[in-house]
């Protein structure tokens, strides 16, 4: 297994490779002017000076590998530093991928905006895979019966209807008619006391349920498939035959089985978690990762798209690794040599 | 085996009247009907006919493993020492599942759990029904293992059930129905998906725990060899009823039932000229979307008469334990298939 894991690891070097470059080059060939934004009174001389400084001037091959350079080397480094407080080698002059709009290094914005992803929409997640295995088993051990109707339709709701409806419906509901619930994500709330923690709750419910919704409906259609599969399979006759209770048989022997899809899907979905719930975070003014995303395209801000775009693909690169790593571990049937 | 037949005692496992029927989109279909059997102490009974006729139905009706919905057992009983097993709660139920009475199911491929091992699914009812610590009840296990014939038993206890050819997994499974020494044994066709040389250990297996420990065995098959070299006694099952049921010497010597002669002369002869073909019974056997008010053999049967078609006949004693359930009879020189 540790092998397979490790030749994986050293496959998918070439594939984000490719990945970075296609990124890369897509993204250059966008037309696009770092100086665009600034006030028209510059001149085209001094636009032309802030091109150069920004690294523009050189060829394309060049501008890619310095790139790459500061993207895998110069970045985690000044992360390493700014966490442990060392300092290795040249950090003062070290290049760093720039925000053409801010001008600050990309990775310091990511790493600004992730907690509020991870929060809202990290929970969001826990939440879907909490509510979704429980209504997919009892669906489908109870199937065509009411609760399984109810669940049916509502999966299918929420499987349907666009986030970005279920957020203004919520928001209307619960905002604008019953005042209950802020309509706005608060990124400055500072959690220090027992108020302050409930009204962190009562922000994070709107985005996290829209978003919980959405998942949770995937989730739980697919458990419920998973434990329909399993449920009419001789070997739960055999628990049965043997006197092991019904529970047991249900939630040890048939569960055990059906996860093993289940988690492919709930592993292969994590990415999404980091890439932000784009359309909610801007529903809810969630400062996080998706907005920072929007705004970027927004304002032709291409390194820091780049940058995003690229930690995404290697997001998704590497829960695929997981994921099939988990299938190995969750089905004895499956052996990596 | 015929000094086995006088099998003594009352019986362990008594069917009475079983029918069971399958709700479908526009009703129900009659899977058993009207089914009664019993089973004593270290008695083997043979049960045959063809797919379809309701041998595997009626064994886990009276297990009351049938997915319920569709299937419900519409009437009858089942006492297990006098008490209905139809009746039981859900603990008395499980008491006796697996630990009273052991089952083995046909398809050796598909009934273990693939993702825990032979030990765990063994040490199951072993710890349910004895209440055996973990350690008890692996080394039981193992026990087990050796004694259907699985080489290095405690060291394959970790293995998973890919791990073990079909033949092994058989045998395990027989190893889970044994576990907790069961009055009786069903073994719903257990040696068909296994080729002829396990199929023999498999059959020497069951005659041999069946002495040593005295257990009843409902044995399903549909291969008549294997009837007549194990069995006590025989039912022939078609279209959901008992079509015959007779001690096994007197069933191959003078078998009643036109059902149960057709089947005799499907099997090939060893001895003897090569017949231009193998004999078939035409026509499939019926899917029973009423109680049958006609013998639902039949519209297959050679000796079918206008009485057939019009009432189902009732079960009868023909002599010597002999019953059957039929409106012709056959001759007395055209009794035994060997002189015809």
């Amino acid at each position: 297994m540790l092998r397979y894991a490790i030749r994986r690891l050293l496959i998918s070097i070439p594939t984000l490779l490719a990945i970075s470059f296609i990124v890369f080059a897509l993204l250059d060939l966008a037309p696009s002017d770092p100086t665009a934004n600034l006030p028209l009174t510059i001149p085209p001389e001094v636009r032309e000076k802030i091109r150069l400084s920004l690294g523009l001037g050189e060829p394309f091959p060049i501008r890619y590998l310095k790139w790459l350079q500061q993207f895998l080397i110069n970045e985690p480094l000044a992360v390493f530093e700014q966490l442990t407080g060392l300092s290795i080698g040249d950090s003062e002059n070290r290049l760093r991928v720039l925000s053409w709009a801010t001008r600050s290094p990309v990775t310091d914005l990511i790493v600004e905006r992730m907690p509020q992803t991870l929060w809202v929409v990290g929970m969001s997640y826990v939440v879907a895979v909490l509510i979704a295995v429980p209504i997919g088993v009892i669906s489908a051990y109870r199937q065509y019966s009411i609760f399984d109707q109810v669940g049916t339709l509502i999966s299918m709701l929420g499987f349907s209807i666009p986030t970005f409806f279920t957020g203004l419906l919520l928001i209307v509901i619960f905002s604008v008619w019953l005042g209950w619930l802020p309509s706005i994500y608060d990124t400055t709330h500072v959690v220090n006391d027992w108020e302050s923690f409930l009204f962190q709750v009562r922000q994070m419910i709107m985005p996290t349920m829209v978003l919980a919704l959405a998942n949770a409906s995937q989730i739980s259609r697919f458990m419920r498939a998973s434990m329909l599969d399993n449920l009419n399979q001789d070997y739960v006759r055999t628990a049965r035959a043997k006197g092991v209770r019904e529970r047991t048989v249900v939630l040890l022997h048939v569960l055990r089985n059906s996860l093993i899809p289940v988690v492919t899907v709930i592993a292969l979905g994590v990415p999404t978690i980091f890439g932000g719930a784009i359309v909610t975070e801007q529903i809810f003014r969630v400062n996080g990762i998706g907005a920072l995303l929007i705004t970027g395209i927004e304002s032709n801000d291409i390194p820091l798209v780049q940058t995003l775009t690229f930690i995404f693909a290697i997001l998704i690169v590497l829960f695929n690794l997981i994921a099939d790593l988990l299938y190995g571990v969750l089905d004895p049937r499956i052996r990596y040599e | 085996m015929s000094e086995r037949r006088e099998a003594a005692g009352p019986p362990v496992l008594d069917v009475r009247n079983l029918e069971t029927v399958f709700r479908v989109r526009d009703g129900y279909v009659h899977a058993v009907n009207d089914v009664s059997f019993s089973i004593r102490e270290g008695e083997l009974l043979g049960v045959v006919g063809e797919s379809g006729s309701g041998k595997s139905v009626t064994m886990m009706s009276v297990m009351g493993l049938l997915p319920s919905p569709p299937a419900e057992v519409a009437g009858g009983q089942v006492l297990y020492q006098g008490k209905d097993v139809l009746k039981m709660s859900k603990p008395e139920l499980r008491a006796l599942r697996g630990g009273e009475i052991g089952f083995v199911f046909q398809d050796p491929m598909t009934s273990l759990n693939p993702v825990f091992t032979v030990g765990f699914q063994l040490m199951e009812p072993l710890r349910i029904h004895l209440g055996l610590s973990k350690a008890q009840a692996r080394e039981r296990a193992a026990d087990l293992l050796a004694l259907v014939g699985i080489p290095s038993p405690a060291a394959r206890l970790n293995d998973y059930p890919h791990q073990f050819s079909g033949g092994m997994r058989q045998r395990v499974m027989i190893a889970i129905a044994l576990a907790c020494d069961p009055k009786v044994l069903i073994a719903d066709e257990p040696t068909t998906a296994l080729d002829v040389t396990i199929q023999a250990q498999i059959l020497d297996l069951v005659q041999r725990l069946r002495e040593e420990l005295g257990m009843g065995v409902i044995w399903i098959t549909h291969d008549l060899g294997v009837v007549a070299g194990i069995a006590d006694r025989v039912m022939v099952m078609y279209g959901g009823q008992v079509a015959e049921h007779a001690p096994v010497a007197d069933l191959f010597a003078r078998p009643q039932h036109p059902y149960t002669r057709a089947l005799m002369q499907t099997l090939p002869d060893i001895s003897g000229k090569r017949k231009e073909r193998l004999f078939s019974i035409s026509g499939q056997p019926p899917i029973l979307r009423a109680k049958p008010s006609a013998c639902p053999f039949a519209a297959r049967c050679a000796h079918a008469m206008d009485i057939c078609l019009k009432q189902n006949p009732k079960i009868e004693d023909r002599g010597a334990g002999h019953d059957v359930a039929c409106w012709w009879k056959p001759a007395p020189a055209e009794e035994s298939l060997d002189a015809a």
